[in-house]
């Protein structure tokens, strides 16, 4: 500030100078309301839940009430907005940090070498991996991606660089819609496809792939269409002028410019479907042995794995159990995985725009 | 390609064969996403239609289809509607937050976090339900059962496992969470930054400049983000799959051991042990959530596009 500096004594008294709280007194002050938070849950019988709720809302109150006393109504519901807001992110941390301890403490168990070499043919109670779901799981995606990524990146590039009038805003509507298919809609769509000209008991990888690339398609026009319009036209003129084709100025000059954030969508697409439980459980279905072969019957997958073993755990459960949790912590590490790979590809390979 | 016809660009006799192809392709797979849709529409409706026209006695229930549905679109109305009405305010506070209060340099990192919700695959929110939230929100059951007994929803016998509509329905606000805040957030951050700093430079607060600058500037893509939100809702499936101890039925008595099941996750329970005519019954309730969703989410996204066409200045 250099109030100091410019604004000599002599003019302050043309602005009514307000009251304000010092800077860190609304901090202090709500510690001394959650403290007294804490105290009285102690008194009726301590329990963690209680003792933030009556901490926070005595906190909060304090806080009001001594910016209201000092600094007047407006400021005092500023601060009470404020206190709000923040308490309101906290919240949203609770489920995400419980969540995550859960998986951690209840997985970690079975995470072991024979979890990830063994599959669950012939095991009966102890013992048993996920190796053949989790095999099934990368094959069913790659597949997936191998279907998704040339029809969705084709289609970013007509809505970007072709298309026209009509057909363009309906495709751009539609994939909006698209992305807000429930994923167990596009698993019965999947299972009615093959329905009618395998007969209704078919199971096969391959359905789950098309399921899965009904939910995937939209992401990766989404995703490919924001990075596409952000290449400078520029670039697109320069190449013109140079009398270069335009599936060549596309394929040599937009796609390279825009390649980071092309993969970064996609890596994000994956990491959407690969966690998708649903459409595999009503099309792919579950087998104990190992089965790679996505066009003859079913296949084990990862988060279908997981669901059987928690809902039909046999006995005794807690073997079954274990593995569940075991299988739902890998499918968060391959989540996660992904999002990071996906957010270092954006910072590392970020598109020179030369702005 | 009617180039020709287009006066100011430059004359092209013939177009060349790979840039034939090229549009050719983008074009098809453009056209191919409308055909995936409308398939999705005619293969649903082709293996639904046996049920439709079955005798009401051969439908699962034995009192005909709609019979069959009417309960499940309650307990995916019910569940959806609970998890928008926890969902909404805290998602709007959370971008509020995030946009407008986080310190600078964190409010990325803070947002990325929030995102990470929405990373997280179903089943898994379904293994933490089951697991963690359910048995967590037991005492709060019994004790609402003593204290707001009089109010039907909490009516009670509360549930000693806790895998009620109430728990499925904040399992589902959990999992919307993200998506509302996400699209809060960008038109949150996207208010003219004239409006805001004109509010700042009459002396508002900074609640009074978000309250005149950002809120009504935002509104739209918040009901927009909360619909997109309702639209995830109706279609989760294994999370509650999971959670809910499901009952059917047609209740407002959200902490009793008796709920009405959710379409979606009666699908996932049922489809798999399923033959016959159980499963033209079951594709048939898919087509209903189908089309709610689909209504929803169209209703979103016209409201949401609406908001483009919106200048700073109202």
């Amino acid at each position: 500030m250099t109030a100091t500096r410019s604004a000599p004594p002599e003019t302050r008294g043309l602005v009514e100078q307000s009251r304000r709280l010092p800077r860190l007194a609304p901090l202090g002050l709500f510690g001394l309301g959650a403290l007294a938070g804490v105290a009285v849950s102690a008194l009726t019988g301590f329990s963690v839940v209680l003792a933030v709720v009556y901490a926070v809302v005595l906190g909060t109150l304090a806080v009001y009430v001594a910016s209201r006393s000092v600094e007047g109504t407006r400021k005092a519901l500023d601060r009470l907005v404020t206190c709000v807001v923040t308490t309101a992110f906290a919240v949203a941390m609770v489920p995400l940090v419980s969540l995550v301890w859960t998986v951690l403490s209840r997985g970690l168990r079975r995470l072991d070498g024979e979890f990830f070499t063994s599959s669950m043919l012939g095991v009966v109670g102890e013992g048993g991996g996920a190796y053949h779901a989790i095999l099934g799981t990368l094959i069913i995606t790659g597949l997936t991606a191998v279907i998704s990524v040339p029809i969705g990146l084709l289609t970013a590039i007509y809505v970007v660089e072709y298309g026209t009038g009509r057909l363009k805003k309906a495709i751009t509507f539609l994939v909006d819609v698209m992305t807000g298919i429930p994923s167990i809609v596009a698993g019965l769509f999947a299972f009615a496809l093959f329905a009618i000209f395998f007969g209704p008991g078919v199971r096969l990888g391959i359905m789950g792939a098309i399921a899965l690339s009904v939910l995937m398609i939209p992401v990766v026009v989404r995703s490919s269409e924001e990075v596409l319009k952000l290449v400078p036209n520029e670039l697109r003129e320069a190449a013109y002028a140079l009398g270069v084709p335009k599936w060549r100025t596309i394929i040599k000059v937009v796609i390279p410019t825009a390649i980071a954030g092309l993969a970064t969508g996609v890596t994000l697409a994956v990491a959407r479907v690969i966690g998708e439980t649903a459409p595999l459980l009503i099309t792919v279905g579950i087998i104990n042995g190992t089965n790679l072969d996505p066009f003859d019957g079913r296949m084990a997958t990862l988060p279908v794995f997981a669901y059987y073993q928690l809902t039909q755990p046999g006995f005794p459960p807690e073997f079954a159990i274990d593995r569940a949790w075991t299988a739902a912590l890998i499918l968060i590490i391959l989540v996660m995985a992904l999002n990071v790979v996906a957010r270092l590809i954006s910072r590392f390979f970020a598109p020179k725009t030369g702005r | 390609m009617t180039l020709t016809t287009a006066p100011p660009e430059a004359p092209r006799p013939k177009r060349r064969v790979g840039d034939r192809i090229f549009a050719g392709s983008a074009t098809g797979a453009g056209i191919l996403i409308l055909l995936v849709l409308a398939g999705v529409a005619v293969f649903l409706i082709s293996e639904a239609w046996p049920a439709v026209t079955a005798p009401a006695g051969d439908i699962p229930g034995g009192d005909g289809l709609s019979a069959y549905i009417a309960p499940l679109i309650f307990g995916t109305l019910l569940a959806a509607v609970i998890a928008l009405v926890v969902a909404t305010p805290l998602a709007v506070a959370i971008a509020l937050y995030i946009t407008y209060y986080a310190p600078r340099r964190l409010a990325a990192a803070m947002g990325y976090v929030i995102d990470l919700l929405a990373a997280i695959p179903s089943v898994v929110y379904g293994f933490w339900g089951i697991a963690a939230l359910a048995p967590a929100l037991v005492p709060f059951y019994v004790w609402a059962e003593d204290n707001l007994g009089f109010i039907p929803l909490f009516a009670g016998p509360a549930s000693p496992t806790g895998r009620t509509m109430f728990t499925a329905g904040l399992m589902l606000a959990v999992m919307i969470l993200p998506i509302i805040s996400a699209i809060s957030r960008e038109v949150f951050s996207q208010a003219p930054a004239l409006h805001r700093e004109a509010a700042l430079a009459l002396g508002a607060t900074r609640w009074e400049m978000i309250k005149m600058a950002v809120l009504p500037y935002g509104k739209s893509g918040v009901i927009g983000g909360a619909m997109l939100g309702l639209g995830r809702a109706l279609g989760e499936t294994l999370a509650i799959a999971i959670v809910l101890s499901a009952s059917g039925g047609i209740t407002f008595n959200l902490i009793s051991t008796s709920n009405p099941s959710t379409i979606a996750a009666n699908i996932a329970l049922q489809f798999p042990e399923s033959t016959g005519l159980d499963v033209n019954t079951l594709i048939a309730s898919g087509l209903a959530l189908f089309v709610i969703t689909l209504a929803v989410n169209m209703l979103a996204r016209w409201v949401v596009n609406r908001r483009a066409d919106f200048s700073g200045a109202n």
